[in-house]
């Protein structure tokens, strides 16, 4: 591999850019692997990367079944935060906002990481309190976390309407000013071009149909470009958790449901942070380009299909227009859906599973992309080791028969 | 958005109704007599069909009754709606 460096740039850029090298390989794959990932998103090559880098396991592939980064990685709102009320989601996250800290040198992919802020924002009386208790949680477990008053708030995001008037006055707000957003498609193809320099096979365009196992231990993967031998296999494949669960007998507590997002057109720039409100349910930030990026939340019912309703985009804008009375007039450009996978508490399941050298790693739900290293590096670490990291411990799939749940339902400033 | 058909009201829009989730599951006759793992599964593991998938539905904001659907959740068509106590059509089971 290459590196990328002012030079490299410079010298490219005399030629016309002709003698870029590819930045992954595209192998046919081989006919047995000690470590097959199946999915290809940010998750999916941050296990594979760190499966390289941290435990020297090389003979890996990562199946996709499209495109590199084509499913959640590429239509969440690239939203990076760290403020969990919990214990357990407060050190896995904040592990994944550090590796995020320190990820373009590391991959030597510029993943425009931008630490802008997030803002959460409370719309009454019960939302202050939950505000207040959660900052002092979260600066309890060592995380950088602020109240701001209706003041304070007007002073860090002039654009805001902070009248009285409206139906959900803002009363006040968390702020977490490592948080920001990043290029989602770059810490894809970082983590590809990386890996891939380690000698990761990244295979796409393959769709796993079936998964082999024998006496409680699997042997490899059915897919359209035949069997593949696998010593060990990982399902990091979001939306899809419990169709390729299902293709080892397994059942699991997630149901898939359509996550909406859009983006406005671009204008100069106006909003310098994230702002999320749970209680009205919106959450925006301006991109690199200008445009606005808005989230919605997730329809009422389960689905496959890549699309969501009218009528939960309709909310979130109405509550956007209230928040900002000076966007009313901005049009939409585009709009898309994605299949996310919740589970009961809102928390992940990184985790074994009854059977030998399979490993789940799904139930991000409607928050998965914060997350893409730090689950990569846990869930790694994992299937290294064949057991799981003390951060990934509390998210095993036995949770949900014990009865220790997470429950991060609202808790993690968000509503899930 | 989906035009969901109210076996009392009709077509109406999605918005007014709410989504129950899996249908046909059974509560356990026994409750004391059940595992830890049997319990999960009652109260945590759910179907998540790609495909045809017996769910219910209420309408909420309108005779506030329950019936169950047949929905494919790939293209989200409807294609059976029936009486909350009514077994799944036969042409879809």
């Amino acid at each position: 591999m290459k590196k990328y460096s002012i030079f490299s740039l410079l010298r490219n850029s005399i030629n016309f850019h002709q003698d870029w090298q590819k930045a992954w390989r595209s192998p046919d794959p081989k006919s047995c692997y000690d470590v097959i990932i199946i999915g290809g998103g940010g998750h999916g090559l941050a296990t594979a990367y760190y499966l390289a880098k941290e435990h020297g396991i090389t003979n890996v592939a990562v199946l996709e079944k499209g495109w590199l980064g084509g499913g959640n990685t590429g239509r969440n709102t690239t939203i990076i935060r760290s403020n969990y009320l919990w214990d357990e989601s407060a050190a896995l996250y904040e592990k994944s906002l550090q590796l995020f800290e320190g990820l373009s040198q590391d991959l030597n992919y510029n993943i425009m990481l931008s630490q802008r802020g997030v803002l959460n924002l409370a719309h009454n009386l019960h939302d202050l309190r939950e505000i207040n208790r959660r900052v002092n949680a979260i600066r309890l477990n060592g995380i950088d976390s602020e109240f701001l008053n209706v003041n304070q708030i007007k002073a860090f995001i002039p654009i805001i309407n902070i009248s009285r008037k409206i139906r959900y006055p803002i009363l006040g707000a968390s702020l977490q000013r490592r948080g920001g957003v990043a290029r989602h498609d770059a810490v894809a193809w970082g983590f590809a071009r990386a890996g891939d320099a380690r000698g990761v096979d990244i295979i796409q365009n393959c769709e796993v149909t079936g998964i082999v196992h024998e006496k409680g231990r699997v042997s490899g993967v059915e897919t359209t470009k035949g069997f593949i031998g696998a010593k060990k296999l990982g399902i990091v494949v979001a939306g899809h958790s419990t169709v390729l669960a299902g293709m080892a007998g397994l059942r699991l507590p997630i149901q898939s449901y359509p996550l909406q997002a859009m983006v406005s057109e671009p204008i100069k720039p106006i909003i310098n942070c994230v702002v999320m409100s749970n209680a009205v349910h919106c959450y925006v930030s301006q991109s690199d380009k200008g445009e606005l990026v808005l989230g919605a939340g997730i329809d009422s019912y389960n689905s496959y299909g890549q699309r969501g309703s009218l009528n939960v985009i309709e909310d979130q804008l109405a509550a956007l227009c209230e928040l900002f009375p000076l966007f009313s007039r901005l049009r939409l450009i585009r709009q898309w859906g994605g299949i996310v996978d919740t589970s009961p508490d809102a928390s992940p399941i990184i985790s074994k599973t009854p059977i030998d050298g399979l490993y789940l790693n799904c139930g991000w739900g409607t928050g998965g992309f914060k997350a893409t290293p730090g689950s990569g590096w846990v869930f790694a670490h994992t299937i290294a080791t064949d057991q799981p990291h003390e951060l990934n411990a509390p998210f095993r799939l036995e949770r949900f028969t014990s009865g220790a749940l997470i429950d991060e339902h609202g808790a993690a400033a968000v509503a899930h | 958005m989906l035009v969901i058909e109210c076996p009392w009201c009709g077509p109406r829009s999605e918005e007014e109704f709410t989504n129950g989730g899996e249908a046909h599951i059974k509560r356990p006759s026994k409750p004391s007599a059940l595992s830890d793992e049997e319990w999960a599964d009652y109260v945590f593991m759910r179907k998540n069909t790609k495909g045809i998938f017996l769910e219910r539905w209420s309408h909420s904001s309108g005779c506030r009754r329950w019936f169950n659907a047949a929905r494919n959740t790939i293209t989200n068509e409807i294609a059976a709606i029936y009486h909350i106590n009514e077994k799944p059509p036969k042409e879809i089971s």
